[in-house]
């Protein structure tokens, strides 16, 4: 069998994606495996994934996007689009408006939910959220999920508590 | 403990036991970990790299799941070696291939194993036999733990650890089950089964022997996302469609012999005799066949001599560069043919 990239090589490596719910199966040389090292490895997703990143980049690109560099470690936009890979933790507040929308479409979500180290937990003094804020992040996320009865619900707490907070502020003011 | 040693040993994972061992071989947890403020492993320098080594070492040594496992440098190795770790699913394809500053830890009975430097600082994986992800989390979860009171991880409140990609940002886990589905392929119900798993967060994929040559029956189904669930609640969904899995080949097997018993019987028959007389075979029949004669052990009609932890090692062991360690010496294609079909006779007790 002949390598499907190269047409040229016995093929050797074979893998079978499944993309958009259809299975499509590659047969590849040992070369043009390698240059698809990554991607066949542990990210079955990764050619969809790194198709997106594309669009994102057509979509939200209008300033120049490409250009920003990380801080820390110099990894640009573009290098992240080429390789797929972020360089390092820095990178990803640098880019923190593409990768939110990225992460997003990836997994769903732009919040973690799982284990966090315990150092973390003592060490990194912890922001603490106001009641009204977390009310916020559970709105915009019902509003994404479409969970629009929730959202009215939730829009309604919010409303009076912030009528609540002002109140409690005018009679401390009046005092 | 030496990596030579490694190929007399029976590891954990295929020792053919665990619950529902005959539908699922194998579990495995994996976890990705980073080190703060020094540059993801693919993108770092040579003194970054060594620091993460370094650290790496140091946490290993001073934990008491990993003081004393085998330390293995990859730079030390030669391309035999390498195969032979990626044969035993102990490191990735792509850690093998710029060896430089990476290394890789594999503890007692194989059950753990840690990349370090691999696109991730650490990746950290755990496999046990049988669908068992709880008890593989449980150790993994054990020994992420032990390892943060040295190590500090890159960590984010929003989102979670972070990782090189971000297909495994957040909780940085991959959860990954390994399944037997000969019936499922024989009714042609598989293509059904796996585009369901696809539309619920999860991946399959076909999976095979040696890298090498396909084989329609095994499959590993694995975790997409990792950012805004739980590890529990990660682990929860992945085991609910392995249950499901499991219970469609259980019917299917089941369906298979009463409609076609005496040809599915004769199919497993034949397949051992191939195995037990061969001359030269490749893993692609070989992986085949014994896909057969494991349907038949896990049914009960291939009973004598032969259990799923002997065909478990010939799995491990008829693959390149095992035969070519076990020979002591680089063989040709066609010459490892003769040594596997050698191989599997004398384990089988063939001809
Ligand atoms: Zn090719
Ligand atoms: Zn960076």
């Amino acid at each position: 069998m002949v390598c499907d990239i190269c047409h040229k090589n016995e093929a050797s490596v074979h893998l079978t994606e499944i993309v958009d719910n259809q299975i499509t199966e590659l047969h590849l040389c040992e070369e043009c495996a390698r240059q698809k090292g990554a991607q066949m490895e542990q990210h079955f997703g990764l050619a969809d994934l790194l198709a997106g990143l594309a669009d994102l980049g057509q979509q939200f690109e209008v300033g120049g996007k490409s250009e920003i560099k990380c801080p820390a470690c110099g990894l640009t936009y573009e290098d992240f689009r080429r390789i797929g890979r972020l360089g390092c933790s820095e990178c990803y507040e640098a880019f923190k408006d593409s990768l939110s929308v990225l992460l997003k479409r990836i997994h769903g979500s732009t919040q973690h939910l799982g284990r966090s180290p315990a150092k973390a937990k003592t060490e990194t003094p912890v922001e603490k959220k106001s009641e009204v804020s977390i009310l916020r992040m559970r709105l915009q996320r019902a509003i994404e999920m479409e969970e629009f009865e929730e959202a009215a619900r939730l829009r309604d707490k919010i409303r009076a508590l912030e009528a609540k907070e002002k109140k409690e502020k005018e009679n401390r003011r009046v005092r | 403990m030496k990596l030579n040693d490694l190929i007399n040993q029976n590891c954990e994972w295929l020792k053919g036991t665990g619950p529902n061992s005959n539908v699922v071989i194998s579990s495995r947890i994996r976890l990705a970990r980073n080190l703060s403020r020094i540059s993801f492993s693919h993108w770092a320098n040579k003194k970054q790299k060594e620091e993460v080594l370094k650290k790496a070492k140091e946490a290993f040594g001073s934990s008491n799941y990993t003081k004393g496992a085998l330390f293995l440098q990859l730079a030390d190795l030669n391309n035999l070696d390498k195969q032979f770790l990626i044969e035993r699913h102990l490191i990735s394809r792509e850690h093998a291939m710029r060896s430089n500053h990476k290394a890789v830890l594999v503890g007692d009975r194989e059950i753990l194993s840690i990349m370090v430097n691999e696109e991730d600082h650490l990746r950290m994986q755990v496999m046990q036999s049988g669908f068992n992800l709880g008890e593989a989390w449980q150790i993994t979860k054990r020994l992420d733990e032990d390892f943060e009171k040295s190590l500090q991880f890159a960590y984010s409140q929003t989102w979670g650890y972070l990782t090189a990609c971000p297909t495994n940002t957040g909780t940085g886990l991959r959860a990954s089950v390994m399944l037997h589905l000969p019936a499922l392929v024989m009714a042609r119900q598989i293509n059904k089964v796996l585009q369901a798993i696809t539309k619920l967060n999860l991946t399959a994929r076909g999976f095979y022997g040696e890298g090498t040559e396909a084989s329609g029956n095994f499959f590993q189904i694995s975790n997409q996302v990792t950012l805004g669930h739980s590890e529990e609640d990660i682990l929860d969904n992945i085991e609910r469609v392995i249950k499901q899995v499991i219970g469609h080949e259980q019917n299917a097997r089941r369906a298979l012999f009463e409609q076609d018993r005496a040809r599915i019987e004769d199919r497993i028959w034949r397949s051992f005799a191939t195995l037990k007389n061969a001359h030269i075979i490749t893993s692609k029949e070989a992986i085949d066949l014994f896909s057969k004669v494991r349907l038949g052990v896990d049914m009960g009609i291939l009973k004598e001599g032969l259990d799923i932890q002997t065909i478990n090692r010939i799995f491990i062991l008829m693959q390149p560069a095992h035969l070519q360690k076990i020979e002591h010496k680089t063989l040709s294609a066609q010459e490892r043919d003769m040594k596997r079909a050698e191989l599997i006779r004398k384990e089988l007790g063939g001809n």
